[in-house]
Order: structure tokens, then C-alpha cells, then sequence
């Protein structure tokens, strides 16, 4: 058992599945380079040192690195892919969407496609281009996993399975959870770090979690704003509100049957995300809430979403944009207005 | 080398080669504005000098990436006519079950990856196919078949760059054929040769007589022998001309009267013909029957592939992921 962050956890994992299989390595921007960051939050800090051949330090080339993902993880590789920022993936747009989604499909299911990709999000005092949530923009892309770990442990967790899943399987990690540190810690950071066990524990992909419980609504909310939604239900719980927080972990496949059950429980839902509200993860919860729950809804579904603008840059505006605990403890309280 | 200089079966395998990728893109050409056959066909007349002299400098473990014009690469890597026509007819018999048709034609075992038909989208694949050889230090090679246009996009000079800087058995391909679809590539690219594009990135650049199948296998040949012994990429532009339209019904009318009058007098088989005739490689007779022969083996796959069954609706719902193999 062990104390670490999600940056430490990650690194841990990486350097664990590389132990365990020889076919596992990294391709990335700014990794393996001695004296650099290990990549841009320092996941991969120091890994050169024990798989020199087996850290490939791309060429700001997003396209041509997630495209030679693919052809190695063809040809029986497992690549580790990674960009600097997730908003760089849009460089890499052909070939995560057009090609490493659909290239088993394509070839009637007899190639597989073993790859993760790994990219950061989260608005973080850097403005437009550098602090998108992204996840509404891969959700509707077949053939792709998401992942969306909140805690040291899930992320170490879900990345194992990730590595082992044979499917492409993309995971969200927030800037702010990361808890890089030195020069690349980041102010505004959360701990998010966890006790990790010593054995070799996955968490399976596709399995919510309910991190709070509670009997009068439910927040359903990822990284930044899973935590956020827990400080809204201490918040709330001080007026006597019990909200129930649930942690989905992964956004492709989605655990429906976990959230349900506690809407059914609670008869409120409150979805939280980080990106605009237009198109987000949130509609998609609340359309499969209004399809196959609406029966057990004592209140309108309510969304907590950044406003339908580009990320923006000064801190008052960004906090602004950033959906906050008060704006949580808001809608919770509208919710249970309903129904009592 | 002179032709004479080739085993006589080396010579007529080459021509059976091109002459089985001629019958079968007329065969399924003609399936298709029949109304027969589903979907929309880029086709390959006129370029199998092209596939041909490649493939004939690989070995069957090599690995060929495709584009949105692929059937003249499958055939040449040793695709069956069978299941690429069941493919064409979208049966569970082609060999991607259906799920790909033309565009997506492939077969991982015979060394062709499915094929990519966004313009320029394979050439970092077959890259990744190359850094994985070169990682498990295994002596195959990668070759990135693409056409003109796809070197104006960025991934082909991402993906040149990685090769060349990571030092990758691989051959980059570009079959020239004067025309992006209906765009003349002096339209839309400045420099006299795509084959000079090499120097950006510090790898050697030829360009070569796509027609002419011998000049592209000792190409090919001089390219493959250096990726494999650590030599790292080459990039060859191979001249050639489409003599049918870019897709479907396209009468092609941007392409010049004298200038198809003249591809047709230039196109590698009748060229080739010509070759081992005057060599005395080979007899009328011989020649005949391997069109024959070719001829048999198209109308076979026909049939088969019209008698195969089709896919059920639901099918559709299969092969998005692998099941868990951890």
C-alpha cells in the first residue's frame, strides 16, 4: 500500500505493463527525453531509463503518431499513445476516427486493435486551445472506449484493463487531478491521490461507481466535477439534502444500469460536465434517462454544463465557464423542490 | 537487366499478374453499370505495372498498405480473385465478411491491411507497420501504396518524416497517374517531380517509368533490399495513367483525346506483350492462355460470390470490438 497521485499512478502502470509484456510501449510528444517533463504532466517521467527502446518521442506530428499506433498495434504491438494536450488530438482526427475506430469493423472483425490513448483535459489558465473537455467529441465515434478516471486508484485501474483490452480505448485524465509536481504542477490542483494497493488490481471498464450515497438526488459528474459534486453534497448536506454521487469512470460503455438504479432510488437527476452544455455527455444521460427511467422522475432532469461559448482565458471568465460547487448545490436544491 | 536476362517464369507470372488485374477490374466494371453489383469501384486499368513490379519484390511475410484504389494491390499481394469479388458483392464470404466492400478491401494474413480510402490515411499506418517490424527486429518490410494527391496531404509528410528520422523498412509508393480524381497535378503541386519531395526529409527519391513492369520490380527490388538491411525509407513515384474514370460512371473528360490516344498505346501490358514477344520469351499461344486461364478464374469467383450467402441485416451489429482478450 502505497500513497499516490494520479501522474504517480499512471507512470506505476505504464511501467508495470511494459514489465509484463514486451509488446507494450510509449509513442509521444516530449516523453523519454533525459533532463525533459515526461511528457507534458509527467506521467512518463523517467521511464527512458529502464525501456530505452520502447519510448518512441514522436515528431509534432499528432497524425502521423496516432497513424503508426495503429500499424504497430496491427502488427501485434500494444502502443501507448499519448498528445500533450487533448485538444492537439483534433490534428489527429483522420486516423482516431476514421481509421483506428473502424479498422476492425472494416475488416469484418478479423484484425484487432490493441492502443490506448491517453490525453489531458481541463480548463486550466490556458485559454481556448489548451483546455478543452473533449469527451463529447469522441463519444459518438464507434469502435472507440472512453475512460474518464476521477482517482489515483481508478486510473491505475482502468489503465491496466485498458492496456489488456485488446480495443482501442481512449482515457481522459484532467489536469488538475493529475497532481504533477515541480515545475509542472498546476495551480488550482485537487488531490485526487489514493492509497494503492501493492497486488495487481484492474478496475473493470464499463462499471460506475456510487461514490456518495444518498436518498434525494443524484449527481452524476467525471473527473473535476465528480469531486466538485462531492464538496456540492457535503454543502448540501448541511441542509439536510442527501444527494447521491455517482462516478460513471467510463463514458463508452456506459454503466446505465447503475445509474438508473439510483435514479429510480432518488427519482432526481443532476448530470455535471466541464464542456459546453450544446451536444454534451450530459444530453446523452439525460435522453437515456428520458427513454428508460422517466417513470421514476419526481423533477426535470437538470444539466450543469460550462456555457455554449470557446474556453476563456482570464480567471474570473474561467471560473465563470467551469461549472462550480455552488452552481451544483443550485441545481440539486431546484431538483428537490419537485416532488415533496 | 535485360528481359532475356529474367527465368521465363518470373516473366509470365509478372504478365498473368497484370493481365488477372485488367480481367477483373473489366469483369467487375462491367458487374456494375450492369446494376449487379453494389456500392462504388475506384479502379486500376492501365496502372498494374504499378502493383505488379512492387509486389513482385516483396516476399509473402512483407505488409502493403492500400487506398480508396486497392483491388490492383490486393490481387498483386495474393488476394484470391474468390473473396475479393464475394467483398465486391458485399457477401459473408468476401474477405471482410462485407463490412468493407471495395474501399476497405484487405487481408491482414496475405499482407495487405484494409484499405484506407481517406487520401493520404495509410501512409502513417504503414509507417506503424514498419516501426513494429523494425521494434520486434523482425527483416520485413512495409510498403505505403498512394496515389499523387495524397502528397499534399500532411500525413504523407508527417509519416515520411518518421520513417526517414526512425530509419524504418519501408518503401513509400506514390503511383502518379496525372491526376488527384479530375484535378491535373500540376494544378496543385510546384515542384517538377513528387519524387524530388525525398530530399525534404533525406531519403532517397526516383522516379520511374510506372509503366514499364521491369523498371518498377528493379525499383522496387533496389528499395525493399535497403529497407530490409537497415537502410531505412526510399520513395518512389512511379509515372502511370488511369485508363478508366476515377470512380464509378466517370467518362473522364477533363483527361486530353491525344493524350488518352497515347496512354493506350503506353499501357503496360500491351507494352509488356510486346517485350516478350520480340524477346521470344514467349508465343502468342502462351499468352493466350494465361488470358484464358484468367478469364476462367474471374467467371468462377463470379459465380461463387452470386451464390454466397448474403449477410443478415443484424450482422451489422458484429465486429465493432474484440472481446476481452486479456
Amino acid at each position: 500500500m502505497k500513497r499516490m497521485t494520479i501522474a504517480e499512478a499512471l507512470r506505476e502502470g505504464i511501467r508495470g505493463e511494459m514489465r509484463r509484456d514486451k509488446r507494450v510501449f510509449c509513442i509521444g510528444e516530449d516523453i523519454a527525453i533525459p533532463g525533459g517533463w515526461g511528457g507534458a504532466f509527467t506521467v512518463t517521467l523517467g521511464l527512458e531509463q529502464e525501456f530505452k527502446e520502447r519510448m518512441i518521442n514522436s515528431p509534432i506530428s499528432e497524425s502521423g503518431l496516432f497513424g503508426a499506433a495503429l500499424g504497430a498495434a496491427m502488427m501485434g504491438m500494444i502502443p501507448l499513445a499519448d498528445v500533450q494536450y487533448g485538444d492537439f488530438l483534433f490534428c489527429a482526427m483522420d486516423q482516431v476516427a476514421n481509421q483506428i475506430a473502424k479498422m476492425r469493423y472494416m475488416s469484418g472483425g478479423r484484425l484487432t486493435v490493441p492502443l490506448v490513448m491517453r490525453a489531458p483535459v481541463g480548463a486550466t489558465g490556458r485559454g481556448a486551445q489548451h483546455g478543452q473537455s473533449l469527451e463529447p467529441f469522441f463519444l459518438p465515434l464507434q469502435g472507440i472506449k472512453i475512460l474518464v478516471p476521477a482517482t489515483a486508484y481508478d486510473a491505475l485501474g482502468l489503465f491496466r484493463s485498458a492496456v489488456r483490452d485488446g480495443n482501442p480505448v481512449l482515457i481522459f485524465e484532467h489536469k488538475l487531478l493529475y497532481g504533477s509536481k515541480g515545475a509542472r504542477a498546476e495551480t488550482g490542483a485537487i488531490d485526487a491521490s489514493s492509497e494503492i494497493p501493492d497486488e495487481d488490481y484492474t478496475v473493470p471498464i464499463g462499471k460506475a461507481v456510487v461514490r456518495r450515497t444518498g436518498k434525494d438526488a443524484t449527481i452524476i459528474a467525471t473527473l473535476l466535477m465528480m469531486h466538485r459534486s462531492l464538496q456540492a453534497a457535503e454543502l448540501l448536506a448541511q441542509e439536510g439534502i442527501e444527494a447521491e454521487v455517482i462516478d460513471p469512470r467510463s463514458l463508452v460503455p456506459f454503466d446505465e444500469e447503475t445509474v438508473r438504479a439510483s435514479v429510480g432510488k432518488t427519482g432526481r437527476a443532476v448530470i455535471v460536465e466541464e464542456s459546453p452544455k450544446r451536444g454534451g455527455i450530459g444530453a446523452e444521460i439525460a435522453a437515456m434517462l428520458a427513454e428508460s427511467a422517466a417513470e421514476s422522475l419526481l423533477a426535470p432532469i437538470k444539466r450543469v454544463a460550462a456555457p455554449n461559448i470557446p474556453v476563456p482565458f482570464a480567471p474570473p471568465m474561467e471560473n465563470f465557464y467551469v461549472p462550480s460547487v455552488e452552481r451544483i448545490v443550485t441545481a440539486v436544491r431546484d431538483v428537490c423542490a419537485y416532488g415533496t | 537487366m535485360k528481359p532475356n536476362d529474367y527465368p521465363k517464369k518470373f516473366l509470365l507470372d509478372l504478365y498473368r499478374t497484370m493481365v488477372l488485374i485488367r480481367q477483373f477490374e473489366e469483369r467487375v466494371k462491367f458487374l456494375f453499370l450492369e446494376g449487379v453489383m453494389p456500392g462504388t469501384i475506384h479502379q486500376y486499368q492501365g496502372e498494374e505495372a504499378c502493383a505488379t513490379g512492387v509486389c513482385a519484390a516483396l516476399e509473402p511475410d512483407d505488409v502493403v498498405t492500400t487506398t480508396h484504389r486497392p483491388h490492383g494491390h490486393c490481387l498483386a499481394k495474393g488476394l484470391s480473385t474468390g473473396e475479393m469479388m464475394a467483398e465486391l458483392f458485399g457477401r459473408t464470404t468476401g474477405c471482410c465478411k462485407g463490412k468493407g466492400g471495395s474501399m476497405h478491401m484487405g487481408n491482414l494474413s496475405k499482407g495487405v491491411v484494409p484499405a484506407i480510402a481517406i487520401v493520404g490515411g495509410n501512409v502513417p499506418v504503414a509507417t506503424g507497420v514498419a516501426l513494429a517490424f523494425k521494434m520486434k527486429r523482425e527483416p520485413r518490410v512495409a510498403v505505403s501504396f498512394m496515389g499523387d494527391g495524397a502528397t499534399n496531404e500532411g500525413a504523407f509528410h508527417e509519416a515520411v518524416n518518421m520513417g526517414s528520422t526512425w530509419k524504418l523498412p519501408i518503401v513509400y509508393v506514390i503511383e502518379n497517374n496525372l491526376y488527384g480524381a479530375s484535378t491535373p497535378v500540376g494544378m496543385v503541386t510546384n515542384t517538377a517531380t513528387l519524387a524530388e519531395r525525398a530530399a525534404a526529409y533525406g531519403i532517397p527519391g526516383e522516379r520511374i517509368d510506372g509503366n514499364d513492369v521491369l523498371a518498377v520490380y528493379e525499383a522496387a527490388k533496389k528499395a525493399v533490399a535497403r529497407a530490409r538491411s537497415g537502410g531505412g525509407p526510399t520513395l518512389l513515384e512511379l509515372i502511370t495513367y488511369r485508363i478508366t474514370g476515377h470512380s464509378r460512371r466517370d467518362p473522364a473528360l477533363y483527361q486530353p483525346e491525344e493524350e488518352r490516344k497515347q496512354a493506350k498505346e503506353n499501357e503496360p501490358i500491351g507494352r509488356f506483350r510486346k517485350v516478350l514477344l520480340a524477346g521470344t520469351l514467349a508465343t502468342e499461344e502462351e499468352l493466350e492462355t494465361i488470358t484464358a486461364d484468367v478469364n476462367r478464374e474471374i467467371e468462377e469467383s463470379v459465380m461463387a460470390a452470386m451464390a454466397a450467402p448474403e449477410p443478415a441485416p443484424e450482422d451489422a451489429l458484429e465486429d465493432v470490438f474484440a472481446e476481452n482478450n486479456s
